[in-house]
Protein backbone atom coordinates (compact mmCIF):
# COMPACT_ATOMS: atom_id res chain seq x y z
CA UNK A 1 0.00 0.00 0.00
CA UNK A 2 1.17 3.75 -0.38
CA UNK A 3 0.99 6.67 2.36
CA UNK A 4 -2.39 8.41 2.20
CA UNK A 5 -1.66 12.11 1.50
CA UNK A 6 -0.47 14.28 4.29
CA UNK A 7 1.16 18.07 3.82
CA UNK A 8 4.67 18.31 4.46
CA UNK A 9 6.75 21.05 5.24
CA UNK A 10 10.43 21.06 5.72
CA UNK A 11 11.82 23.77 7.96
CA UNK A 12 15.69 24.90 8.30
CA UNK A 13 15.16 26.02 11.93
CA UNK A 14 13.57 24.39 15.27
CA UNK A 15 11.72 27.56 15.98
CA UNK A 16 9.83 27.17 12.20
CA UNK A 17 9.58 23.51 12.80
CA UNK A 18 7.90 23.69 16.20
CA UNK A 19 5.52 26.31 14.84
CA UNK A 20 4.67 24.35 11.98
CA UNK A 21 3.82 21.26 14.89
CA UNK A 22 1.57 24.10 16.96
CA UNK A 23 -0.59 24.63 14.09
CA UNK A 24 -1.53 21.09 13.20
CA UNK A 25 -2.55 18.40 16.57
CA UNK A 26 -2.53 15.72 13.68
CA UNK A 27 1.05 16.02 12.78
CA UNK A 28 4.11 13.75 12.94
CA UNK A 29 7.86 14.74 13.38
CA UNK A 30 9.49 12.86 10.78
CA UNK A 31 13.50 11.86 11.31
CA UNK A 32 14.42 8.62 10.11
CA UNK A 33 11.54 7.37 9.31
CA UNK A 34 12.48 3.74 9.14
CA UNK A 35 9.27 3.19 11.88
CA UNK A 36 7.06 5.78 11.19
CA UNK A 37 7.17 5.11 7.01
CA UNK A 38 6.26 1.90 7.42
CA UNK A 39 3.09 2.67 9.45
CA UNK A 40 2.57 5.24 6.97
CA UNK A 41 2.74 2.85 3.81
CA UNK A 42 0.58 0.10 5.90
CA UNK A 43 -1.98 2.97 6.84
CA UNK A 44 -1.73 2.42 10.42
CA UNK A 45 -0.47 6.06 10.87
CA UNK A 46 -2.26 9.13 8.76
CA UNK A 47 -1.21 12.24 10.05
CA UNK A 48 -2.14 15.44 8.17
CA UNK A 49 0.92 16.81 8.56
CA UNK A 50 4.60 16.00 8.28
CA UNK A 51 6.97 18.23 9.91
CA UNK A 52 10.31 17.06 8.45
CA UNK A 53 13.37 18.01 10.57
CA UNK A 54 16.00 16.75 8.30
CA UNK A 55 17.16 19.93 7.49
CA UNK A 56 17.56 21.36 10.69
CA UNK A 57 21.48 21.59 10.96
CA UNK A 58 23.05 20.83 14.48
CA UNK A 59 21.01 18.08 15.27
CA UNK A 60 23.03 15.80 14.72
CA UNK A 61 25.75 15.81 17.53
CA UNK A 62 27.05 13.25 19.15
CA UNK A 63 29.22 14.19 22.36
CA UNK A 64 30.26 13.59 25.65
CA UNK A 65 28.45 16.19 28.05
CA UNK A 66 27.49 16.71 31.53
CA UNK A 67 23.87 17.45 32.27
CA UNK A 68 22.60 18.51 35.99
CA UNK A 69 26.27 17.13 37.28
CA UNK A 70 25.94 13.85 35.57
CA UNK A 71 28.33 13.16 33.28
CA UNK A 72 27.28 11.05 30.30
CA UNK A 73 26.78 11.25 26.47
CA UNK A 74 24.31 13.67 24.47
CA UNK A 75 22.85 11.95 21.48
CA UNK A 76 20.71 15.02 19.04
CA UNK A 77 17.66 13.86 16.87
CA UNK A 78 19.29 13.62 13.53
CA UNK A 79 22.57 11.40 14.93
CA UNK A 80 21.59 8.32 13.20
CA UNK A 81 22.19 4.59 14.38
CA UNK A 82 25.20 4.07 12.91
CA UNK A 83 26.94 6.97 13.79
CA UNK A 84 26.11 6.59 17.04
CA UNK A 85 26.90 2.46 17.03
CA UNK A 86 30.17 3.78 15.42
CA UNK A 87 30.98 6.40 18.03
CA UNK A 88 34.46 6.15 20.46
CA UNK A 89 32.89 8.97 22.55
CA UNK A 90 29.90 6.90 23.40
CA UNK A 91 31.94 3.40 23.04
CA UNK A 92 34.25 4.74 26.18
CA UNK A 93 31.63 6.99 28.07
CA UNK A 94 28.33 4.31 27.72
CA UNK A 95 29.55 1.30 25.99
CA UNK A 96 25.86 -0.30 26.82
CA UNK A 97 24.39 1.91 24.42
CA UNK A 98 26.68 0.27 21.13
CA UNK A 99 26.24 -2.88 22.82
CA UNK A 100 21.73 -2.68 22.21
CA UNK A 101 22.66 -0.71 19.18
CA UNK A 102 23.89 -3.50 16.65
CA UNK A 103 21.33 -5.42 17.85
CA UNK A 104 18.63 -2.44 16.22
CA UNK A 105 17.82 -3.51 12.95
CA UNK A 106 20.22 -4.42 10.40
CA UNK A 107 22.87 -1.87 9.13
CA UNK A 108 21.10 -0.65 6.08
CA UNK A 109 18.19 0.55 8.60
CA UNK A 110 20.75 1.72 10.98
CA UNK A 111 22.12 3.93 8.54
CA UNK A 112 19.13 5.96 8.39
CA UNK A 113 16.81 5.22 11.62
CA UNK A 114 17.98 7.86 14.55
CA UNK A 115 18.23 6.76 18.18
CA UNK A 116 16.06 9.97 19.28
CA UNK A 117 13.74 8.85 17.13
CA UNK A 118 13.78 5.07 18.23
CA UNK A 119 13.62 6.47 21.89
CA UNK A 120 10.45 8.68 21.00
CA UNK A 121 8.42 6.01 18.79
CA UNK A 122 8.28 3.99 22.64
CA UNK A 123 8.22 0.72 21.11
CA UNK A 124 8.39 -1.88 23.85
CA UNK A 125 9.89 -4.29 21.61
CA UNK A 126 12.91 -1.58 20.66
CA UNK A 127 16.10 -2.01 22.04
CA UNK A 128 16.59 1.82 23.05
CA UNK A 129 14.08 2.57 25.13
CA UNK A 130 15.54 0.06 27.67
CA UNK A 131 18.83 0.80 27.72
CA UNK A 132 17.32 4.73 28.22
CA UNK A 133 15.16 3.42 31.59
CA UNK A 134 18.02 1.62 32.77
CA UNK A 135 20.82 4.13 32.48
CA UNK A 136 18.35 6.56 33.99
CA UNK A 137 18.61 8.91 31.03
CA UNK A 138 16.70 11.33 30.08
CA UNK A 139 15.00 13.37 26.40
CA UNK A 140 15.29 17.03 26.28
CA UNK A 141 12.00 18.14 23.78
CA UNK A 142 11.33 21.60 22.43
CA UNK A 143 7.71 23.62 22.25
CA UNK A 144 5.67 26.52 22.26
CA UNK A 145 6.52 26.61 25.62
CA UNK A 146 10.25 26.40 25.38
CA UNK A 147 12.50 23.68 26.40
CA UNK A 148 11.60 20.83 29.04
CA UNK A 149 13.72 17.75 30.26
CA UNK A 150 11.26 14.33 30.23
CA UNK A 151 13.16 11.76 32.69
CA UNK A 152 13.37 7.97 31.05
CA UNK A 153 11.05 7.26 34.03
CA UNK A 154 7.88 9.76 32.86
CA UNK A 155 8.83 8.91 29.02
CA UNK A 156 6.60 5.57 28.29
CA UNK A 157 3.12 5.98 29.07
CA UNK A 158 2.30 3.05 27.41
CA UNK A 159 2.48 0.90 23.57
CA UNK A 160 3.86 3.00 21.28
CA UNK A 161 2.83 6.24 23.37
CA UNK A 162 5.51 8.41 24.69
CA UNK A 163 4.37 11.88 26.67
CA UNK A 164 6.01 13.85 24.39
CA UNK A 165 3.34 16.39 23.78
CA UNK A 166 2.04 16.59 20.16
CA UNK A 167 3.48 20.18 19.61
CA UNK A 168 6.95 19.13 20.94
CA UNK A 169 9.83 17.51 18.77
CA UNK A 170 11.85 15.50 21.02
CA UNK A 171 15.63 17.59 20.48
CA UNK A 172 18.12 15.02 21.97
CA UNK A 173 18.57 11.85 24.63
CA UNK A 174 20.98 11.77 27.65
CA UNK A 175 22.72 8.60 28.16
CA UNK A 176 24.29 8.24 32.19
CA UNK A 177 28.00 7.46 31.72
CA UNK A 178 29.41 3.90 33.14
CA UNK A 179 30.46 4.34 36.91
CA UNK A 180 33.85 3.44 37.40
CA UNK A 181 33.61 -0.93 38.04
CA UNK A 182 30.41 -0.87 37.08
CA UNK A 183 29.01 -3.85 34.26
CA UNK A 184 26.75 -3.81 31.39
CA UNK A 185 25.35 -6.55 29.23
CA UNK A 186 22.84 -6.85 26.41
CA UNK A 187 21.18 -9.82 25.24
CA UNK A 188 18.40 -10.47 23.40
CA UNK A 189 16.74 -13.61 21.35
CA UNK A 190 14.71 -12.62 18.10
CA UNK A 191 13.67 -15.62 14.90
CA UNK A 192 16.09 -14.14 12.87
CA UNK A 193 19.02 -12.12 12.79
CA UNK A 194 18.07 -8.28 12.71
CA UNK A 195 13.86 -9.22 13.66
CA UNK A 196 11.85 -7.60 16.47
CA UNK A 197 13.34 -9.56 19.79
CA UNK A 198 11.20 -11.66 21.09
CA UNK A 199 12.57 -11.25 24.38
CA UNK A 200 15.65 -8.65 24.96
CA UNK A 201 17.35 -8.11 28.31
CA UNK A 202 20.25 -5.36 29.33
CA UNK A 203 21.74 -5.78 32.82
CA UNK A 204 23.69 -2.72 34.84
CA UNK A 205 25.79 -4.18 37.57
CA UNK A 206 26.91 -1.66 39.94
CA UNK A 207 28.85 -3.07 43.12
CA UNK A 208 26.46 -5.39 45.35
CA UNK A 209 23.42 -3.51 42.93
CA UNK A 210 21.76 -5.65 40.01
CA UNK A 211 19.24 -4.16 37.73
CA UNK A 212 17.99 -5.72 34.55
CA UNK A 213 15.42 -3.78 32.10
CA UNK A 214 13.71 -6.01 29.30
CA UNK A 215 12.03 -5.11 25.79
CA UNK A 216 9.16 -7.04 24.31
CA UNK A 217 8.01 -8.62 27.56
CA UNK A 218 5.89 -5.83 28.74
CA UNK A 219 3.81 -3.04 26.57
CA UNK A 220 6.55 -0.38 28.19
CA UNK A 221 9.64 -0.98 28.39
CA UNK A 222 9.91 -3.00 32.11
CA UNK A 223 13.45 -2.45 34.91
CA UNK A 224 13.65 -5.04 37.66
CA UNK A 225 15.65 -4.70 40.65
CA UNK A 226 17.77 -8.16 41.33
CA UNK A 227 20.07 -7.07 43.95
CA UNK A 228 21.04 -9.68 46.47
CA UNK A 229 19.38 -12.83 44.28
CA UNK A 230 21.44 -15.56 43.97
CA UNK A 231 22.18 -16.72 40.93
CA UNK A 232 20.27 -19.55 40.64
CA UNK A 233 17.20 -17.75 41.47
CA UNK A 234 17.58 -14.79 39.06
CA UNK A 235 15.06 -15.40 36.10
CA UNK A 236 11.89 -16.65 38.71
CA UNK A 237 13.27 -13.32 41.03
CA UNK A 238 12.36 -11.36 37.88
CA UNK A 239 9.66 -12.99 36.45
CA UNK A 240 7.77 -12.78 39.78
CA UNK A 241 8.08 -8.88 38.88
CA UNK A 242 7.00 -9.62 35.31
CA UNK A 243 3.98 -10.15 33.40
CA UNK A 244 4.89 -12.01 30.24
CA UNK A 245 2.50 -11.49 27.18
CA UNK A 246 1.00 -13.09 24.78
CA UNK A 247 1.41 -12.23 21.12
CA UNK A 248 1.40 -13.98 17.85
CA UNK A 249 5.07 -14.18 17.93
CA UNK A 250 5.16 -15.91 21.39
CA UNK A 251 3.32 -17.17 23.98
CA UNK A 252 3.63 -15.94 27.40
CA UNK A 253 5.15 -19.49 28.74
CA UNK A 254 7.58 -19.42 25.93
CA UNK A 255 8.18 -15.70 27.16
CA UNK A 256 8.85 -16.43 30.49
CA UNK A 257 11.16 -19.20 29.72
CA UNK A 258 13.32 -16.79 27.70
CA UNK A 259 13.40 -14.25 30.53
CA UNK A 260 14.87 -17.16 32.83
CA UNK A 261 17.66 -17.89 30.38
CA UNK A 262 18.60 -14.33 29.17
CA UNK A 263 18.33 -13.19 32.90
CA UNK A 264 20.43 -15.44 34.05
CA UNK A 265 23.35 -14.75 30.89
CA UNK A 266 22.98 -10.90 30.86
CA UNK A 267 23.92 -10.52 34.76
CA UNK A 268 27.02 -13.34 34.57
CA UNK A 269 28.28 -11.47 31.88
CA UNK A 270 27.36 -7.76 32.95
CA UNK A 271 29.76 -9.09 35.66
CA UNK A 272 32.25 -10.59 33.91
CA UNK A 273 32.44 -6.90 32.24
CA UNK A 274 32.60 -4.64 35.55
CA UNK A 275 35.59 -7.46 36.67
CA UNK A 276 37.86 -7.24 33.48
CA UNK A 277 37.05 -3.10 34.16
CA UNK A 278 38.69 -3.42 37.22
CA UNK B 1 -9.55 19.23 -3.40
CA UNK B 2 -6.05 18.40 -5.31
CA UNK B 3 -3.30 16.86 -3.70
CA UNK B 4 -0.14 19.12 -3.78
CA UNK B 5 3.33 18.60 -5.76
CA UNK B 6 6.74 19.35 -4.83
CA UNK B 7 9.18 19.73 -7.29
CA UNK B 8 12.67 18.30 -6.20
CA UNK B 9 15.72 17.71 -7.78
CA UNK B 10 17.13 14.21 -7.39
CA UNK B 11 20.33 13.71 -8.14
CA UNK B 12 20.98 9.34 -9.12
CA UNK B 13 24.11 7.59 -10.31
CA UNK B 14 25.73 11.84 -10.95
CA UNK B 15 22.56 12.86 -13.17
CA UNK B 16 20.20 15.34 -11.86
CA UNK B 17 16.64 14.90 -12.64
CA UNK B 18 13.59 17.19 -11.54
CA UNK B 19 10.65 15.63 -10.95
CA UNK B 20 7.21 16.93 -9.36
CA UNK B 21 5.95 14.86 -7.01
CA UNK B 22 2.84 14.66 -4.19
CA UNK B 23 4.57 14.51 -0.81
CA UNK B 24 3.93 10.85 -0.18
CA UNK B 25 5.90 9.45 -3.23
CA UNK B 26 8.16 7.19 -1.80
CA UNK B 27 11.95 7.09 -3.13
CA UNK B 28 11.20 3.55 -4.46
CA UNK B 29 8.46 5.14 -6.58
CA UNK B 30 10.31 8.69 -7.29
CA UNK B 31 12.40 5.89 -9.08
CA UNK B 32 10.42 3.67 -10.70
CA UNK B 33 7.52 5.64 -12.26
CA UNK B 34 9.08 9.34 -12.04
CA UNK B 35 12.71 8.51 -13.42
CA UNK B 36 11.99 5.07 -15.10
CA UNK B 37 15.02 3.51 -13.52
CA UNK B 38 13.31 -0.46 -12.70
CA UNK B 39 16.70 -1.73 -11.68
CA UNK B 40 15.35 -0.64 -8.13
CA UNK B 41 12.82 -3.46 -6.93
CA UNK B 42 10.23 -3.00 -4.47
CA UNK B 43 9.46 -6.36 -2.51
CA UNK B 44 8.24 -5.72 0.85
CA UNK B 45 7.65 -2.09 0.97
CA UNK B 46 8.10 -1.71 4.70
CA UNK B 47 11.70 -2.29 5.07
CA UNK B 48 12.13 -6.11 5.84
CA UNK B 49 12.97 -7.50 2.51
CA UNK B 50 15.88 -5.10 1.41
CA UNK B 51 15.12 -5.72 -2.78
CA UNK B 52 14.53 -1.46 -3.08
CA UNK B 53 18.14 -0.98 -1.17
CA UNK B 54 19.95 2.05 -2.68
CA UNK B 55 23.09 3.80 -1.98
CA UNK B 56 22.45 7.51 -0.05
CA UNK B 57 25.61 9.86 0.05
CA UNK B 58 27.15 6.05 -0.32
CA UNK B 59 25.00 4.21 2.67
CA UNK B 60 23.26 1.45 1.88
CA UNK B 61 19.42 2.45 2.98
CA UNK B 62 16.34 1.51 2.05
CA UNK B 63 14.32 3.16 -0.51
CA UNK B 64 10.74 2.50 0.28
CA UNK B 65 11.67 4.14 3.97
CA UNK B 66 12.82 7.57 2.44
CA UNK B 67 10.22 10.16 0.82
CA UNK B 68 11.33 11.28 -2.53
CA UNK B 69 11.02 14.69 -1.16
CA UNK B 70 13.49 14.09 1.94
CA UNK B 71 16.15 12.49 -0.85
CA UNK B 72 16.99 15.99 -2.59
CA UNK B 73 19.81 16.91 -0.77
CA UNK B 74 22.02 13.58 -1.80
CA UNK B 75 23.70 11.71 -4.05
CA UNK B 76 21.58 8.43 -4.77
CA UNK B 77 23.35 5.40 -6.11
CA UNK B 78 20.93 2.95 -7.84
CA UNK B 79 21.88 -0.18 -9.14
CA UNK B 80 22.06 1.37 -12.77
CA UNK B 81 24.79 3.19 -11.17
CA UNK B 82 27.23 -0.02 -10.10
CA UNK B 83 28.06 -1.17 -13.91
CA UNK B 84 31.75 -0.07 -15.02
CA UNK B 85 32.14 3.50 -17.47
CA UNK B 86 32.49 1.54 -20.21
CA UNK B 87 29.18 0.13 -19.42
CA UNK B 88 31.15 -3.40 -18.91
CA UNK B 89 29.52 -5.30 -15.40
CA UNK B 90 30.91 -3.89 -12.23
CA UNK B 91 32.96 -6.35 -9.99
CA UNK B 92 29.87 -7.16 -7.67
CA UNK B 93 27.99 -7.85 -11.07
CA UNK B 94 30.29 -9.82 -12.42
CA UNK B 95 31.07 -11.66 -9.31
CA UNK B 96 27.00 -12.76 -9.36
CA UNK B 97 27.22 -13.67 -12.58
CA UNK B 98 30.40 -16.13 -12.07
CA UNK B 99 28.83 -17.81 -8.83
CA UNK B 100 25.58 -18.10 -10.01
CA UNK B 101 24.31 -15.52 -7.00
CA UNK B 102 20.97 -14.77 -8.97
CA UNK B 103 18.35 -17.78 -9.90
CA UNK B 104 14.86 -15.06 -10.32
CA UNK B 105 16.58 -12.23 -10.05
CA UNK B 106 14.39 -10.18 -8.12
CA UNK B 107 16.23 -9.39 -4.91
CA UNK B 108 19.61 -9.00 -6.66
CA UNK B 109 19.32 -5.27 -7.11
CA UNK B 110 19.31 -5.01 -2.98
CA UNK B 111 22.16 -7.29 -2.38
CA UNK B 112 24.20 -5.47 -5.11
CA UNK B 113 24.01 -2.16 -3.75
CA UNK B 114 24.55 -3.68 0.05
CA UNK B 115 27.49 -5.44 -1.06
CA UNK B 116 28.71 -2.46 -3.47
CA UNK B 117 29.28 -0.48 0.12
CA UNK B 118 30.13 -3.38 2.42
CA UNK B 119 32.89 -4.28 0.53
CA UNK B 120 34.01 -0.36 0.62
CA UNK B 121 34.12 -0.10 4.03
CA UNK B 122 35.49 -4.20 4.25
CA UNK B 123 37.37 -4.92 1.38
CA UNK B 124 38.64 -8.39 2.88
CA UNK B 125 35.46 -9.40 4.94
CA UNK B 126 35.66 -13.47 6.52
CA UNK B 127 33.46 -15.66 5.51
CA UNK B 128 30.98 -14.68 8.68
CA UNK B 129 31.42 -10.85 7.86
CA UNK B 130 30.37 -11.72 4.47
CA UNK B 131 26.97 -13.83 6.18
CA UNK B 132 26.77 -10.69 8.48
CA UNK B 133 26.95 -7.94 5.52
CA UNK B 134 23.93 -9.20 3.35
CA UNK B 135 21.98 -10.35 6.51
CA UNK B 136 19.31 -7.80 5.68
CA UNK B 137 18.49 -8.66 2.38
CA UNK B 138 16.06 -11.47 1.77
CA UNK B 139 16.39 -13.76 -1.51
CA UNK B 140 13.50 -15.62 -2.01
CA UNK B 141 14.92 -18.32 -4.33
CA UNK B 142 17.08 -19.04 -0.79
CA UNK B 143 20.21 -18.93 -2.88
CA UNK B 144 22.08 -17.61 -0.13
CA UNK B 145 25.34 -19.93 -0.13
CA UNK B 146 25.96 -18.82 -4.07
CA UNK B 147 25.79 -15.07 -2.91
CA UNK B 148 27.67 -15.48 0.12
CA UNK B 149 30.31 -17.17 -2.65
CA UNK B 150 29.58 -13.99 -4.68
CA UNK B 151 30.13 -11.71 -1.85
CA UNK B 152 33.73 -13.84 -1.72
CA UNK B 153 34.68 -13.55 -5.58
CA UNK B 154 33.76 -10.31 -5.24
CA UNK B 155 36.08 -9.12 -2.87
CA UNK B 156 39.04 -11.38 -4.91
CA UNK B 157 37.92 -9.19 -8.24
CA UNK B 158 38.18 -5.94 -6.18
CA UNK B 159 41.37 -6.70 -5.07
CA UNK B 160 42.79 -8.10 -8.76
CA UNK B 161 41.76 -4.68 -9.86
CA UNK B 162 43.24 -2.44 -7.32
CA UNK B 163 46.65 -4.37 -7.30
Amino acid sequence: MKPAPFDYRRPGTLAEAVAALAGEPNAKVLAGGQSLVPLLSMRLAAPALLVDINAIPGLDTIEAADVGGVSGVCVGALARHAAVLASPDVRRVQPLVPLALAHVAHATIRNRGTTVGSLVHADAAAEMPVVLTLLGGSVEVEGPAGRRTIHADDLYAGPLESTVGHDEIAVSAFFPALRPGAGVAFEEIARRHGDYALVGAAALVEGDQVRVGYLSVSDVPTVVDLTGVADDDLGEAALAQLEPQDDIHATAAYRAQLVRVLTGRVVRSARNFSEGAR
Amino acid sequence: MSEQLHDVRLTVNGTTHEVRVPARRLLSDALRHDLGLTGTHVGCEHGVCGACTILVDGAPMRSCLMLAVSAADHELTTVEGLTNEDGSLGPVQQAFAECHGLQCGFCTPGFLTTITAGLRDNPRPTHEEARDMIAGNLCRCTGYQNIVKAVERAAELQGELSS
